[in-house]
């Protein structure tokens, strides 16, 4: 028994030590602000670009495509701060929405890699055996074609669209990050406490639901954050490629191509300003998710492992007595 | 070891054949309206006044049998070499690829080339220096180099060396057989770009496992024999720091391809991601089922290799 518990692994003593869970949330932005400055300061630039998606009707001069004569490739003054476009639109109001359509893109695309990825992760985690076997296959096989060349086939199929765009990213990406939810999940199963509600006769849903998914909301919340960053990335790399939101929508990736590099030498503000912009946002957004990560995932923290710790592909973990569910051997050396 | 190798060699058999269906059934999920489609537009085109209708459109496609026979035949072809032919120019899909596959993958070898030339130095140095003003550069630099998007990075350098000194890329591509260096000057850039976030992930990784063997015990060991910090660090460190730097390398290969799509695009080279992005821009299922079919190949043999590679280079790790 004793035995047992020494070996039982971190994730258990990490939720011994937080006793109340519903505070994850809270604890890690007190320890956020507490240790990690420039997670922090990521932190801020993320808020301030939610609050600049959220109020972009109060804070936008302009309407996006609110056309003013007269004014056309006209380079940042003061009436118009960052510069105007080919047709007389006022730059800075088509970055202040753009902001809106990243936010939007970001949120729900990683919310629904998140749900795929929870689904996928804990069915295959959870069920193991062959259907885990089969399933590992089915991603490996996901994951051998490079993103863009996933989410454009499936775009010349579907069409452009945020929605599609939303679709597209969330599903390609959860497929691809199911993986880190099943390796916490297969960790997760081996702890004493979930043997305990097998042996009391809990139900198989209420393992899951009460003692095996509120374990993994670490990773989750990592995945979350970096999945968000993806996302605007993704969206402004597919919009960019001219296969994402169509225009008149203030996407940046979309306001970097077409007109805007038909222009860009002759009015170089119509591509600086939104390229910046996606810069500063996915910035905040690594620094933040760096942050979380430290913070979450006490086996990639700087001095704490050693050199084995994260050695390789650190995803599926190994159980208690050092070996691997049979599907996962292909992935670890 | 060998047993290993041909264990993972079994298996990458099998992720091979769910490669190949997922191409398949990716083909074969286009909606109808999309044929009408492909048809329109291939009535406006066809100058010859050759009519293709939807039936031909879908006898093409093999659309008109059986499911599990259109895949036998497909695979068939595949094995053989033959990746169809392309329903826009006629021509056989698999010819033209690997027409364009040097271009992609010496833009590709170049990027992780110029990747590591920049990331490895600095992540070293970053690491045996730790907490300096350099070292916050470094870092610094690295998280800049990932989170300036690469398309927007190619554009900026497009377009302000054009309005300070006039000066564009060259627009024409140059094959290598016809003049090396002005091929290489031309893929210079572009691979520059393409290396840029590679190095930010790499200079990191490099950063963090210089500091992981940097606190070995054989380390300490080396100092109080009185060694000079330069053997210690290239003789002693280095080599151990570097190998999961290896593998991360590795891992980032899709991603690089990803990349290499956009670069191909801005920079015109006509390599395999902007051959797939006329296909997509055509809707030429043909062209696109071909091209990630090969790109999955690759990616598949590429991680193969990294992980063999891991396994040799690191006697430690165990092959199960």
């Amino acid at each position: 028994m004793i035995q047992k518990e020494e070996s039982m692994g971190r994730v258990h003593e990490e939720a011994l030590a937080e006793p109340k869970r519903r505070s994850l949330l809270i604890e890690v932005l007190v320890r956020l602000v507490k240790e990690k400055p420039l997670g922090t300061v990521g932190g801020a630039l993320v808020l301030v670009f939610f609050l600049v998606g959220i109020l972009a009707d109060y804070l936008a001069p302009y309407g996006y495509n609110e056309f003013n004569a007269r004014a056309f490739l006209k380079p940042p003054s003061g009436q118009f701060i960052l510069g105007t476009d080919n047709v007389g639109r006022d730059i800075l109001s088509r970055v202040i929405f753009g902001a809106r359509i990243s936010m939007i893109v970001g949120l729900a695309g990683a919310c629904l890699q998140v749900v795929i990825a929870v689904i996928m992760g804990t069915l295959s985690g959870f069920i193991g055996g062959r259907f885990d076997l089969i399933m590992q296959r089915v991603v490996d096989g996901w994951m051998c074609f490079p993103w863009l060349f996933l989410v454009l086939t499936i775009m010349a199929i579907l069409g452009p669209g945020m929605f599609q765009v939303i679709l597209v990213l969330g599903f390609v990406w959860g497929i691809g990050s199911s993986r880190v939810v099943r390796g916490a999940v297969i960790a997760i199963k081996e702890n004493m406490y979930v043997e305990v509600a097998v042996a009391v006769g809990s139900p198989t849903w209420k393992i899951l639901f009460r003692h095996i998914l509120p374990n993994t909301m670490a990773p989750i919340i990592i995945l979350f954050t970096t999945g968000v960053g993806g996302m605007i990335l993704g969206e402004a790399s597919i919009s960019f490629l001219g296969y994402g939101i169509p225009p008149p929508a203030p996407s940046w990736g979309g306001m970097l191509s077409g007109v805007g590099r038909y222009y860009m030498t002759l009015a170089p503000w119509m591509i600086v300003w939104p390229g910046l912009a996606l810069a500063i946002v996915v910035y905040g957004i690594n620094m933040l998710g760096d942050a979380l990560r430290d913070i979450l995932d006490p086996k990639l923290r700087g001095g704490l492992g050693r050199y084995g710790v994260t050695r390789g592909r650190k995803k599926p973990p190994t159980d208690k007595k050092g070996h691997e569910k049979p599907g996962t051997k292909a992935l670890v050396i | 070891m060998r047993a290993y190798v041909i264990r993972r060699l079994l298996l990458l058999v099998a992720t091979l054949f769910l490669v190949t269906l997922i191409v398949f059934l990716s083909v074969r999920f286009i909606p109808g309206d999309v044929i009408e489609l492909m048809m329109s537009e291939h009535m406006m085109e066809t100058q010859r006044g050759r009519q293709i209708n939807a039936e031909a459109i879908k006898k093409r496609l093999g659309l008109d049998l059986p499911l599990h026979e259109q895949y036998g035949r497909w695979l068939g072809g595949v094995i053989r070499g033959d990746l169809g032919i392309s329903l826009w120019t006629n021509r056989p899909v698999a010819g033209d690829i690997l027409e364009r596959l040097p271009i992609s993958l010496e833009l590709g070898l170049l990027g992780i080339a110029v990747g590591l030339l920049i990331a490895v130095p600095i992540g070293i140095y970053s690491a045996i220096r730790q907490d300096t003003p350099g070292d916050y550069l470094a870092r610094s630099f690295a998280i800049l180099c990932i989170a300036v998007p690469n398309f927007w990075l190619a554009t900026m350098v497009i377009v302000f060396p054009s309005i300070w000194w006039q000066w564009t890329p060259p627009m024409e591509y140059i094959p290598f057989a016809d003049d090396p260096t002005g091929n290489l000057q031309q893929f210079l850039i572009p691979a520059v770009v393409l290396g840029m976030a590679l190095s930010g992930l790499t200079m990191r990784m490099t950063r963090t496992m210089m500091l992981e063997v940097l606190r070995q015990d054989y380390i300490r060991t080396a100092w109080s024999k009185g060694l000079s910090e330069r053997t210690i660090t290239f003789r002693h460190a280095v080599k151990n720091a570097l190998i999961p730097v290896i593998t991360l390398v590795g891992l980032q290969v899709p991603v690089l391809i990803g990349g290499a799509v956009i670069i191909e695009q801005i920079f015109s080279l006509p390599g395999m991601g902007r051959f797939f992005l006329d296909a997509v821009r055509d809707r030429d299922y043909i062209i696109i089922s071909g091209v990630n079919l090969v790109i999955a190949t690759i990616v598949l043999i590429n991680n193969l290799l990294i992980d063999c590679t891991y396994a040799y280079l690191d006697p430690r790790v165990k092959y199960r």
